[in-house]
């Protein structure tokens, strides 16, 4: 295998720039909300200046290990998502390690940063962070089964498991996939609002009534080390689902306008929606999008 | 001449100490009336997210204590708690006269006059109660006390460790509290 500089380099740069985007995504979505509150608002750079702050800070209490670990996970799988995906179409220097299969490996992948800040949280023994964690497991259970069934159908639909063939497939505006396969992109769509975990889905966070659950005992370096995992992978989300439902992008203002067009999405559904309970989080997830990803499998099986 | 000095100080401390004067997550501890005006500064009228000041659930996450009036002994042993739970460098904010001097609680039998006999108190906003424009104007003389470097008082505390202990100790007469590590 021969050694690739290129590629190299896009390894390095890829997760600076992922958390650049995520981070001034952050910032304006505060100013958005604000806006929508009919407040100022703080500025757009407010997510930098908070996040150097959190690294700034002169002491960092951790109570075991494992709490020690759990930011090092979440970074750590948020990378690696992010290297198994293709930035852009067709481009050595951000198509990263994306592969044949790597769709399924994604799958699994994407769950590891949760996993990893579960434990850690779980080890701080406070009772905001089991239940956090508890609920943020149970609603990952919900969104993951239309997410799935979705990308089941897609994938039996075009008969590849790659995402770029699957960006390739949606050449053109009239073949992006919420055109060719609008069943199976619906689900996937409101999957993304649970991955999103904006209300009404931020049932794991829940700031006025479990302390912000998981991150409840995270000060410091920790916080900032979890808010930078975060806005990589807010990245890594939105890229996903652009590659996947809206024929991916061939340059980088495309993709800045698509994410965003999508991250205001979820945005605007959290600003005007309370937030559910639990319970009724999962019966969502598991009555109408899992009822629509079931439809769309079967759709792909009546046609071929 | 060194490029990391601009008058005398570093310029890692200087974007450090901008980060810590534009972003102030809050801990409100409600312990008196004084606390129903914080809302009102938190939200459209007064709107003080705008000098990057939001409110944190949990000590862990929080730079700034803002005490929000009377302190009974029994508030004071938890403050004490969440005080000490929080990640410095970290400032405390006294508001309304009760925490100055005991405002009209001044001669109650379960309330404590002085809050700064007891936490290094960064900032006063008098009044009973302060208005939010005297809040944002509290905040804003931490924000200038942080940047000239005299915000210091999670340092006294520390040095002075046992002095604060010894003064806590004298009006909480049940006193047990873990010996955790903070
Ligand atoms: S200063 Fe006045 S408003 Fe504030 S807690 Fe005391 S009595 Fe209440």
């Amino acid at each position: 295998m021969s050694f690739d500089w290129i590629k190299l380099l896009g390894f390095i740069v890829t997760p600076l720039i992922a958390s650049a985007v995520g981070f001034t995504y952050m910032g304006l979505s505060r100013k958005v909300t604000a806006r929508v509150q009919n407040r100022i608002g703080p500025g757009v750079s407010q997510s930098f200046i908070d996040v150097v702050k959190l690294y700034s800070k002169k002491t960092a209490i951790h109570h075991g290990v494992m709490q020690h670990m759990g930011p090092v996970f979440a970074i750590t799988a948020s990378v690696t998502t992010l290297f198994f995906i293709p930035i852009l179409k067709d481009s050595i220097f951000f198509a990263n390690f994306s592969f044949r299969g790597d769709l399924i490996f994604l799958m699994y992948i994407m769950v590891f940063g949760q996993l990893g800040m579960a434990l850690g949280a779980g080890q701080t023994g406070n009772p905001n962070s089991a239940i956090g964690v508890s609920r943020g497991l149970s609603q990952m259970v919900g969104y993951k089964v239309p997410y799935v069934l979705a990308l089941i159908a897609i994938m039996v639909n075009f008969e590849t498991t790659n995402l770029q063939e699957l960006i390739a497939v949606q050449d053109g505006f009239r073949n992006w996939m919420i055109f060719q396969m609008p069943v199976a992109s619906l689900a996937g769509m409101l999957a993304f609002l649970g991955f999103m975990m904006y209300a009404p889905f931020d049932v794991p966070f829940a700031p006025s009534e479990i302390a912000s659950g998981p991150p409840s005992e995270f000060g410091g370096k920790y916080l900032a080390l979890m808010m930078t995992s975060r806005s990589i992978f807010t990245f890594v989300k939105l890229v996903l689902f652009v590659d996947l439902f809206f024929g991916g992008a061939s340059s980088f203002i495309e993709l800045l306008i698509k994410t965003f067009v999508l991250y205001l999405f979820a945005l605007f559904v959290g600003l005007v929606n309370p937030r559910f309970r639990t319970e009724q989080s999962i019966q969502f997830w598991w009555k109408w999008p899992a009822a629509i990803g079931i439809l769309a499998v079967l759709l792909v099986a009546w046609k071929g | 001449m060194n490029i990391n000095d601009k008058d005398g100080r570093k310029i890692v401390d200087i974007i450090q100490r901008y980060a810590q004067k534009h972003s102030l997550w809050v801990l409100a501890y409600g312990t008196g009336c004084g606390a129903i005006e914080i809302p009102p500064t938190m939200t459209s009228r007064y709107d003080a997210e705008r000098f990057g000041i939001t409110g944190r659930p949990t000590p862990r996450m929080a730079d700034v204590l803002l005490i929000t009036g009377y302190l009974a002994t029994k508030t004071l042993k938890r403050v004490i708690r969440s005080y000490e739970q929080m990640q410095s460098p970290k400032y405390v904010i006294g508001f309304g006269s009760c925490t100055i001097n005991g405002g009209m609680y001044w001669d109650s039998y379960n309330t404590i006059k002085s809050l700064d006999h007891y936490l290094p108190v960064d900032v006063y906003i008098n009044g009973c109660m302060p208005r939010p424009e005297a809040v944002i104007s509290g905040f804003v003389k931490l924000q200038e006390m942080i940047s000239d470097g005299s915000a210091n008082g999670w340092e006294k505390y520390r040095d002075n460790l046992d002095l604060y202990r010894s003064q806590q100790k004298e009006v909480i007469k049940n006193w047990q509290m873990p010996d955790y590590n903070w």
